[in-house]
């Protein structure tokens, strides 16, 4: 609905476009197109390897993290996909996790070393049943899509805007060539008007498409763990750090958990974030009394206290999903905070190609790639190690 | 002519729906059977896995003999019948997740043991088994579900009928254990 709305905004700025500079609204429809396809070739052909080379994300394997691995394969097969994401740690404090691929066979997650040594295995699980509903739902593609539309609108207001003004300045070829009748005079205001407003309109078509990806994501993640409190704890964790990530930017923000640029105290009905607000999203995971599309979409309905659903009529399936209470592993047996902490550091240090050799007296020695010595001494003890 | 016209539509038409509903079924029919392959790929992987876990716990368990064998017993009864109806090996595999569950609540009396490195890793690869072992089950149902329903409902039963698409059954753990889940409360 919203994206086509988005393609309709497109549709008139061309039109008015065209009224305004060459007297013929195909000329502009012509014109936007044009930009819209040009764009959408280069946004194809980038992939999404721009963005996680941006996000200076590593690639892991099973052995450099196996519970995060197995936590992936995990949701893989609750959520039917065909083939195993790659899995990427991106080495930055901040709290986030996102999804590429536009192709649900060549996907990847990725997640901050900062969020993967703060959450617990079920709090993980819902995270990446998060990300995996993005890449099922197919949002990464559909989001793209869209962000090329929005950019398209943008640039063609943008120069259409400016064109305009400045030839107004200079004596504008457009009125005094036609000698002005009154009708010609609103179309040339409208059409100004519209192409200011026109930016703004899609992009906040394109924040309302955003939130209710999230909000689908959300119900996807909870229908596959059957375990919504999971996901609910994670955004808890999420919530209670403002903690920027530095790598995200505005084109990218959509397929990351948590809106990479918020801030403390936003409104709760916020028309210009990605995201849902994160209180919102964990009131309504906590109020699902089973775990399916239907249950979500009554706990949504609770929680904005009645008004229309947000899951998609198609997907309300009939027939109860239980919760699952059964948590085979307890809290005693996973590794606590710290434990992750080192973990997490572990795998990254190895990541980055250092050694890391532990000494009898408990210290750690990280040894760099550039080290060529033989030996090393250690600075606690004064032990010597074969590097 | 006019007649010749309508009815050669219409086959068309007809054609063009049972093509349709017809591999729609057939598409369902996969997904279960593909589903019920990622099952078994897991049940493989728990039985592979629990000599070895077993092995390591021996060393640290002196006093739970029972517990192992009976746990190695779940193991080998589960693998004879894995080429039994989903019933039948559900049931087999229920008392193996419960032999399981058994000798992990007692690895907590032996610190020795959930100290060791070696154990850690296949504690969590036979932990994240257990995980794999009921998303695969609950694709799987829900494979079935969408394809019985298919089989079923008008007009695709229709199609099913004619051509033989018979309805899947349910992979169900009848385990009173297992159906019998505890309360969780949410308090923070």
């Amino acid at each position: 609905m919203l994206t086509i709305g988005m393609g309709a905004l497109l549709i008139l700025i061309g039109y008015f476009l065209g009224l305004y500079f060459f007297d013929s609204a195909i000329a502009g429809l012509f014109i936007a197109t044009l930009v819209w396809a040009i764009l959408s070739l280069v946004g194809y052909f980038q992939g999404d390897s721009i963005l996680l080379s941006m996000s200076r994300a590593k690639k892991i394997k099973r052995d450099d993290h196996p519970r995060l691995y197995n936590v992936v394969e995990e949701m893989k097969i609750a959520s039917g996909l065909e083939k195993m994401p790659d899995i990427y740690i991106i080495d930055d404090p901040a709290l986030n996790a996102f999804a590429t691929g536009r192709d649900p066979n060549k996907a990847s997650v990725a997640i901050t070393s900062g969020l993967l040594q703060k959450l617990n295995r079920d709090e993980l699980q819902g995270v990446i049943a998060h990300e995996i509903s993005h890449v099922k739902n197919r949002d990464v593609l559909l989001m793209s899509m869209c962000s090329i539309l929005l950019g398209t609108i943008v640039i063609l207001a943008w120069y259409g805007s400016r064109l305009a003004l400045f030839g107004a300045m200079t004596g504008g070829r457009r009125s005094s060539s036609r000698g002005g009748g009154q009708g010609n005079m609103i179309i040339l205001v409208v059409s100004l008007v519209f192409m200011i407003l026109a930016p703004i309109m899609a992009q906040l078509i394109y924040f309302a498409i955003s939130r209710k990806r999230e909000y689908l994501a959300d119900a996807s993640a909870a229908l596959y763990t059957r375990y919504p409190e999971g996901l609910a704890s994670a955004l808890e964790k999420l919530g209670s750090s403002t903690g920027q990530l530095k790598s995200a930017n505005q084109a990218t923000a959509p397929m990351y958990i948590v809106n990479p640029f918020r801030k403390k105290g936003m409104k709760a009905s916020d028309l210009s974030s990605t995201h849902p607000p994160i209180s919102e999203r964990i009131r309504i995971l906590r109020a699902m009394a089973g775990a399916s599309f239907n249950d979500y979409d009554q706990a949504y309905r609770q929680v904005h206290r009645g008004g229309r659903g947000v899951i998609p009529a198609a997907g309300i399936a009939a027939g109860a999903v239980p919760l699952s209470t059964i948590k085979p592993e307890g809290e005693a047996r996973e590794p606590n905070e710290i434990q992750r902490a080192r973990e997490t550091s572990d795998v990254m240090w190895r990541l980055s190609n250092y050694t890391t050799i532990t000494c009898d007296c408990g210290a750690k020695l990280r040894v760099p790639p550039k080290f060529k010595e033989p030996q090393i001494k250690c600075p606690h003890c004064g032990r010597t190690h074969q590097v | 002519m006019v007649p010749g016209i309508i009815i050669g539509v219409v086959v068309v038409v007809l054609a063009i729906i049972l093509w349709v509903l017809y591999n729609g079924l057939v598409r369902l029919r996969n997904q279960v059977k593909n589903a019920w392959a990622q099952i078994d790929v897991q049940l493989k992987r728990r039985y592979d896995l629990i000599p070895n876990l077993v092995e390591t716990a021996k060393g640290y368990m002196k006093h739970e003999r029972e517990t192992l064998e009976a746990v190695t017993n779940a193991r080998n009864l589960a693998q004879q019948v894995s080429s039994a109806g989903a019933g039948e090996r559900a049931k087999a595999e229920g008392e193996l997740s419960s032999a399981l569950s058994r000798l992990l609540a007692v690895v907590e009396n032996y610190p020795d043991l959930k100290a060791n490195q070696n154990f850690l890793a296949l504690q969590e690869e036979l932990t994240s088994t257990e995980n794999k072992i009921s998303f695969s089950r609950q694709f799987y149902n829900d494979s079935v579900l969408r394809y019985n329903n298919q089989t079923q409902m008008v007009p695709s039963n229709i199609v099913a009928s004619m051509f033989g698409f018979k309805a899947s059954e349910f992979f169900e753990v009848t385990l009173a254990a297992e159906r019998e889940a505890p309360k969780v409360s949410f308090t923070q």
